[in-house]
């Protein structure tokens, strides 16, 4: 765990840089952390981290397949949006911790 | 009279049928089980049919045999639950009421999920090894096959006993080299996840294992459709592993009753609370085994030491008590590693599998994370505990909840 400055905000990160606190995020430091994985955010991409916010609020465990049934996107533009890992990226732009893979 | 329904008579509910026809009077309290099968399968078996150390005999017995006196067993589909009535509807009409309830219905294969799966190269050059059937057919298959690129792939978390792709690829390693054509098959595991595990230290151990074996890992690798004419596998981001021989776990989802019932998750496993096993929005209602959403492996094992901390909340319910016992996720799972080794891991939702020893801290016999031979017995001898001790409800000398004892904290 480290203090971090992001969007000229200090913020509690962890060891992969994930926001500890969602409620430091906001949009600002949504485009910073998208900036340094190589993805430039649009009103779809502010769509989704909205979604993924809301879920996590609500306690429930996100997952691709989740996000694929959302009404916002499936799950191919869903990759296409945060190519590479979309569910691990969204989630560190989004603010929310990294999902961890129950098996 | 009151009423206890048990839906689902696999691992979890004739545990639990057996536990608790011992403790409740069978003055006061009526016991029904409702299964829509009469034959309980091995599960653990299914992974040595394709290599023929198992035939389907050694994995099938029926149902009743493990169902004890004075349970009332209905065998019938379920229609639905009507959780606000306090009832359940069968396939056939008949109407079941209950005080309590045991959901434990599980966890089935769904190969439609996957657009190409179930298509023209389903059980020819395409298998599953979760079915009775599908393992059979692969043990024909794997007899007069000679080489070629085989894939294990795995199409989508949560699935029924996490370990068992490695453990097939383990196996196949050994089978083919024993029939002396290893060069020629070319073995690759295919996973949405990381890495060949969830949790770093065992994910370290079993990845040198597979490169130490020469099987290829595609991680990350999540399967949009299967390609029936070029034989090849397509992820949602355009990458593609081409095979000869398939090998796949499709998705995983709860009963179709679940859905019915209006009580899912989006894979029809049912929201449940991970400490004390009660439907989170039915006090009346518990789930045990892989039908609940729990975070930890849809497991035999972890059924099993669920169904302990289920007794204690089910008789504290019953009496009119706070549910006073917390289930901690613990699960144990044998890793078959090929040439008569095997692995173990021991975990729960807060601590990830470590080495060191098990059951006895020092003693063992189990070395965890360690490939030994003494670990393979275990997973032979297990299958004589399951049917004689693990089903009847008795007691096995593992605690429910999971020890640090014998346990080595590692750091990178």
């Amino acid at each position: 765990m480290a203090d971090k400055v992001i969007a000229g905000k200090t913020v509690q990160v962890n060891d992969e840089g994930y926001l500890l606190d969602a409620s430091q995020w906001d949009k600002e430091i949504a485009v910073e952390i998208a900036k340094e994985i190589g993805i430039e955010l649009t009103d779809k991409h502010f769509e989704v981290l909205a979604f993924l916010r809301e879920k996590k609020e609500a306690g429930e465990p996100l997952t691709i397949r989740k996000v694929g049934k959302s009404g916002i996107v499936d799950i191919k533009e869903f990759y296409a949006l945060f190519p590479g890992g979309p569910l691990k990226y969204s989630s560190k732009i989004a603010g929310i911790p990294k999902p961890v893979s129950c098996v | 009279m009151q009423k206890l329904l048990i839906l689902g008579g696999g691992t979890a509910g004739t545990m639990m049928a057996n536990k608790l026809v011992k403790a409740l009077d069978n003055e006061e309290w009526e016991i029904t089980i409702v299964d829509k099968y009469k034959t309980h399968y091995y599960q653990p078996g299914f992974l040595f049919i394709p290599f023929g150390i198992y035939n389907r005999k050694d994995v099938e017995k029926p149902k009743a045999n493990f169902f004890p006196p004075g349970v009332k067993v209905i065998f019938s589909d379920v229609n639905k639950i009507e959780p606000d009535e306090n009832k359940v509807l069968l396939e056939d009409g008949r109407v079941l009421h209950y005080n309590y309830l045991i959901i434990a219905t599980g966890t089935k294969t769904v190969p439609e999920e996957t657009p190409g799966l179930k298509e023209k190269l389903w059980y020819k050059d395409i298998f599953d090894f979760y079915t009775v059937e599908g393992a059979c057919a692969l043990q024909r298959k794997f007899k007069q096959w000679e080489g070629g690129k085989l894939v294990m792939a795995i199409t989508e978390l949560p699935y029924k006993c996490p370990v068992a792709p490695l453990e097939f690829v383990f196996l196949a390693d050994d089978y083919f080299t024993k029939k002396g054509i290893r060069d020629k098959v070319d073995i690759t595991l295919v996973t949405p996840l990381p890495g060949a595990f969830t949790k770093p230290v065992a994910t370290k151990m079993l990845s040198e294992l597979l490169k130490d074996k020469n099987i290829n890992v595609e991680s990350e690798f999540y399967i949009e459709s299967i390609n029936n004419d070029e034989k090849k596998l397509v992820s949602y981001d355009n990458k593609e592993v081409p095979f000869d021989l398939l090998t796949i776990v499709p998705v995983n989802m709860g009963d179709p009753m679940i859905a019915r019932s209006e009580m899912g998750d989006d894979l029809n496993f049912v929201p449940t609370n991970k400490h004390t096993l009660q439907s989170e929005k039915y006090e009346n209602i518990f789930v045990l085994g892989d039908a609940s959403n729990i975070p930890t492996s849809k497991a035999g094992s972890v059924a099993h030491f669920a169904s302990e901390i289920l007794f204690d909340n089910i008789m504290d319910a019953i009496e009119g008590r706070p549910l006073s016992a917390k289930f901690d996720g613990h699960a144990n799972c044998y890793i078959e590693t090929g040439f008569g080794k095997g692995a173990l891991i021991d975990f729960n939702y807060d601590t990830e599998p470590l080495p060191g020893t098990f059951p006895l801290p020092g003693l063992g016999p189990f070395g965890l994370l360690k490939n030994t031979k003494i670990n393979h017995y275990g997973k032979i001898m297990f299958r004589w505990i399951y049917w004689h001790i693990l089903l009847k409800g008795k007691e096995l000398p593992v605690e429910a909840d999971m020890t640090m004892a014998g346990k080595k904290k590692v750091s990178f």
